[in-house]
């Protein structure tokens, strides 16, 4: 028969408070099959409490050659950030 | 894209590379990194789950209960090594059947240690001490190198490893304190995974082919040698602290070097064991081949499991 099981990513809180973060990627069946096997793989050590897994041709990536045309415009754009703006010393608290 | 453009990416590539920049799985990269990439990581895969074979066969007969779930976590922790860097490897565009089928069809190598046979309990011990401590010493650089997938695998690779370096010698220690044939038992074994852990560092600098492109990459931080030599300095004295003599006449110390002078490696040994000529190559491979093809049909089952599941979702929502 022949057929491969799907590629999975892997996302994982490693406690709450903080958002879940890409840990890798795995092969399985299915996605209940994906957890458990995340579970296996990449929490072996009390690394994670709760596990995401979305199987990877599901994700959509930017394409590193458009770098320049996505993320280059937000540079010249200083007045975004709060040192843009002159404020006389004596003003506290801002 | 003309030569020139394409000699221009190149040129900016390893500038990217010398600014210690980390190369992603989707940006621009030359074929030849590509595919040393390849061959680098998925010969790391494949040890790291060949790996597993020599020690699997002690673990019904563990000599306790605290020594048996320690060999098993360790396994198991080699079968996460092996599936951590087969994923990084697919980044760059190979399947994973690809990649099992390099390893069973005899294409891709692996380390060639795993060649050797697991005859005593205390095997476990030097194994644990030896091999794992050779490879840490391999791989700790390597969280730095420049292809970031390889580089995240290997910082999770290297947390785990000092467990097993660890367990390896403690083996060892207590059978340093038994009878004397636990005793001769834990020197026998240091004895015949000596050598070959040396060898595990790879071949002399003189006669190593990928040495500078490596370097260059960081996928190699120090040569073989300096490796070698770091390695003895670093065993010599916990083999000592425990009793046991390194089975080499020529090793002395070596004041002004501030090292250990050693004797001579036999290289033929080594070439033999990487030909497939090792006393276990053919046995690790039937192993190997033999689990894949019995899995087939688990493999085949749950993908048809999980079509029927998704097709009953489907009729369920019509
Ligand atoms: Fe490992
Ligand atoms: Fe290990």
């Amino acid at each position: 028969m022949k057929k491969n099981w799907p590629l999975w990513e892997v996302f994982v809180r490693s406690k709450n408070g903080l958002e879940h973060r890409h840990f890798g990627s795995l092969h399985a069946a299915d996605a209940d099959m994906a957890l458990e096997n995340a579970r296996d793989v990449y929490t072996r050590r009390n690394e994670g409490v709760s596990i995401w897994v979305v199987e990877s041709k599901d994700i959509t990536a930017s394409n590193p050659e458009h770098n320049g045309e996505l993320f280059e415009p937000a540079q010249d754009k200083v007045y975004r950030h709060p040192t843009f703006y002159d404020l006389p010393d004596e003003v506290k608290y801002m | 894209m003309s030569e020139e453009q394409i000699k221009d990416l190149e040129e900016q590539f390893e500038a990217r590379i010398a600014r210690d920049e980390k190369i992603e799985p989707k940006d621009w990269m030359p074929e030849k990194y590509r595919k040393t990439h390849i061959r680098q990581m998925s010969q790391h895969a494949h040890s790291e789950v060949v790996g597993m074979l020599p020690e699997g066969n002690w673990i019904t007969r563990a000599p306790s209960l605290r020594r048996k779930v320690a060999l098993l976590a360790k396994i198991q922790d080699e079968a996460g090594h092996g599936l951590y860097l087969y994923s990084a490897c697919e980044t760059l565009g190979i399947s994973r059947d690809e990649l099992y089928d390099q390893l069973h069809s005899g294409k891709a190598k692996y380390s060639s240690i795993f060649n050797y046979p697991t005859i005593t309990w205390a095997d476990m011990g030097a194994i644990g001490w030896l091999v794992d401590g050779a490879a840490i010493i391999n791989q700790v650089p390597l969280c730095n190198t420049s292809f970031g997938p390889y580089a995240r695998a290997m910082v999770r690779v290297c947390k785990e490893e000092s467990f097993h370096q660890r367990q390896g010698y403690e083996i060892m220690i207590k059978l340093m304190q038994g009878t004397p044939e636990q005793k001769e038992m834990a020197q026998d074994a240091l004895n015949r995974w000596w050598w070959p852990s040396l060898m595990m560092l790879g071949p002399i600098d003189a006669e190593s082919v990928h040495t500078e492109q490596s370097m260059k990459w960081k996928l190699k931080r120090k040569s073989n040698d300096e490796l070698r030599q770091q390695f003895i300095d670093q065993t010599v004295p916990q083999a000592e602290l425990i009793g046991l003599t390194i089975p080499d006449p020529d090793l002395k110390w070596n004041d002004e070097k501030g090292c250990y002078d050693f004797g001579a490696i036999d290289w033929d040994e080594f070439w033999q064991v990487v030909k497939g000529h090792g006393p276990c190559n053919k046995e690790r491979m039937n192993a190997r081949v033999g689990a894949w093809e019995r899995g087939e049909w688990v493999r085949d089952a749950a993908v048809a499991y999980a079509e029927k599941k998704a097709n009953k979702n489907i009729n369920k929502a019509v």
